[in-house]
């Protein structure tokens, strides 16, 4: 994992819907460098490579797309975007916020804080490909064809 | 003609010492005048008496010794009182002797001479003076005199009266003017403090008395009820501002409330909504990872536990809606009514899976009210109304409305199942439903959503339906 390329990084700490979630992209080929940490504080971590990936990851490896649940405990998806669109190094991720719905108070503050775009859970792999598309950006394991 | 009750002070006052100082003049100017007229009388008659005596004393002679040229000569004399119009002599007999007259008129003279004395006989005084030698009566003198004098004296008493009376009222005026001053400046300034007072509603002012009288009472009666004015003013404004602060600190109480009401009802449905996502995905899992293992029965088992479970998520999202909808203040604007019910219907169209609705949308009038809120009234009355209809062969839906006095009354009528009106007062309540929901789905909560809109615009929900011929649901908006 430490040098590979992280395509999609999902951050999530509901396992539930962790594992639906992963199940959906892993059908659609989406999840072979896929990383995924359960809360906030890891996040960081790993994005920067600060704490406990110190030495283990490099910040310019950094994950083709970020799935950001919004409700998470001790540091929420917010403050993780916060971080993220505020430095330099990071800033260009697209960062897509993960909802449990579209009346979510947090989601105007998402999209003033950067985020590119949100999805409401459960992440079916349509609505999946409508946030990422508006991106414009490829992986480097294209999606096949639907 | 203004009522002398509402004249001016000034001017009540100077009528009155005009009246009073008129009334006093003319008293005393009559009073005079009859005075006068009477002392007048008095020494006329004196006065020709006096002439009389004299004549009649010259004339003893020219009566004993019958001389008529000496009588003659004698009454002549008269001429020189020329109010003296006629004199005569009459002898013992009572023949007239010799007579003298200003001007030629004999029948002037009495026949006989009369009684002695003087009288005034219509416009002259006339009478008889008795000539005596000794104590013999020779004979009687008449005189006659105009009353030329004593009108020339009342005519000039009367011209001085006029001009006496004519600047004792430019006196009375004058003085009156300047004197009612006294009087009504200072009752002018106690009115004039009061209108300030009451114009600027400055209560600290205070009217300035004048003197111990009964206007000097009233001022301090009038200063001591501005100082009772100021003193309630005060209280009042102190009870005021303990009330706005009573006000302002409850609001703020409830808006926290409301918040944290908001906060605490978002993060459950939240947190609710997990476990739900949850059941659903692994369900579907289950179905798809499983399907060769799986026999129908086992695949609506599934199935049974996927609806209900999306059901569920339905029930929390209208929950939530319900009571975000109950905390909400309502912003009233004008709303076209006609435009936004057929904004509603367009937007439901694509819903309406079930064939073609016939509608009927009658011109409506505008009305005030919040425009998000009134929109939802529509989307779920008429959504209601699509759902109901599905079942029948041709779906007939119309929108209209009753004009009433106090109110307006709006309707939404469909053809469609109706429901039975022994159960109309549960219509409108929370997650009730008088449908199962194999019929229709839904949770129960539109028509109550409704309810609490419509009530927070003062007005009143209601419904009437027949089963299976269809159902009319009602709603009133007061003071459109």
């Amino acid at each position: 994992m430490n040098s590979e390329l992280v395509e999609v990084l999902l951050v999530e700490d509901n396992s539930t819907d962790a594992e639906l979630t992963i199940r959906e992209l892993k059908k659609h080929h989406m999840a072979n460098k896929l990383v995924h940490l359960k809360n906030g504080e890891e996040a960081i971590d790993f994005i920067f490579a600060t704490g406990k990936y110190a030495g283990t990851r490099d910040v310019e490896n950094s994950p083709k797309v970020i799935l950001l649940d919004i409700q998470m405990p001790k540091v929420n998806g917010i403050e993780v975007l916060q971080k993220i669109k505020a430095d330099q190094r990071t800033r260009g991720i697209p960062v897509v916020m993960l909802t449990s719905s579209k009346e979510d108070p947090d989601i105007q503050k998402c999209y003033d804080l950067g985020a590119n775009s949100y999805i409401v859970k459960p992440v079916n792999f349509e609505g999946f490909a409508e946030a990422i598309k508006n991106l414009g950006f490829c992986l480097i394991n294209p999606p096949p064809d639907l | 003609m203004i009522l002398f009750k509402d004249m001016p002070i000034r001017k009540k006052l100077m009528r009155i010492i005009f009246l009073i100082s008129g009334v006093v003049l003319l008293v005393t100017c009559i009073t005079f005048f009859f005075y006068e007229l009477y002392a007048f009388r008095k020494t006329t008659t004196e006065k020709l008496s006096t002439i009389g005596k004299i004549i009649a004393a010259n004339s003893t002679a020219a009566l004993a010794f019958a001389n008529q040229d000496d009588a003659k000569e004698i009454l002549a004399a008269v001429k020189t009182e020329p109010h003296i119009v006629a004199a005569g002599l009459y002898d013992s007999e009572g023949k007239l002797f010799s007579h003298y007259n200003s001007d030629s008129t004999i029948d002037v003279f009495p026949t006989k001479p009369g009684k002695q004395g003087y009288y005034f006989v219509q416009s002259h005084l006339e009478g008889f003076q008795p000539v005596m030698l000794e104590t013999r009566q020779l004979g009687t003198l008449y005189l006659k005199s105009d009353l030329g004098a004593m009108y020339e004296r009342l005519r000039l008493y009367g011209i001085i009266a006029g001009l006496v009376a004519v600047l004792s009222f430019l006196l009375a005026f004058l003085l009156s003017n300047f004197l009612q001053k006294i009087i009504s400046k200072p009752i002018l300034s106690l009115a004039e403090t009061a209108k300030a007072i009451s114009n600027k509603k400055d209560y600290s002012v205070r009217a300035v008395k004048t003197g111990n009288d009964e206007l000097g009472f009233l001022t301090d009666a009038f200063n001591n009820m501005l100082s009772q004015i100021e003193d309630q003013n005060a209280t009042l404004q102190e009870f005021n501002q303990n009330l706005e602060q009573k006000v302002k600190n409850r609001t703020t109480q409830l808006e926290l409330a409301n918040k944290e009401l908001e906060t605490f009802s978002y993060s459950i449905s939240h947190d609710l909504r997990a476990p739900l996502r949850g059941i659903i995905g692994f369900a579907a899992m289950l179905e798809e990872d499983y399907s060769s293992k799986l026999d129908p029965e086992a695949k609506r088992i599934t199935s049974v536990i996927k609806n209900n479970t999306l059901k569920m998520g339905r029930l929390i999202d209208d929950l939530l809606a319900f009571s975000r909808m109950s905390r909400q203040d309502i912003k009233k604007t004008k709303i076209s009514t006609t435009a936004m019910a057929n904004e509603v219907i367009q937007d439901l169209l694509p819903e309406n899976k079930n064939g073609h609705v016939k509608w009927i949308v009658h011109e409506m009038p505008d009305i005030k009210g919040d425009i998000n809120a009134m929109r939802q009234v529509w989307i779920n009355l008429v959504s209601n109304a699509i759902k109901y209809s599905a079942t029948k062969q041709q779906p007939e839906i119309e929108i209209g409305y009753r004009d009433g006095e106090e109110e307006t009354t709006f309707f939404v009528k469909d053809n469609g199942v109706g429901f039975d009106e022994k159960y109309k007062d549960k219509l409108f309540k929370v997650f009730q439903r008088l449908h199962s929901a194999e019929e229709f789905e839904g949770t129960g909560v539109g028509l109550a959503i409704v309810e609490k809109i419509i009530s927070k615009h003062g007005g009143r929900v209601w419904a009437e339906a027949e089963e299976n011929k269809g159902a009319c649901f009602y709603f009133s908006l007061p003071g459109q």
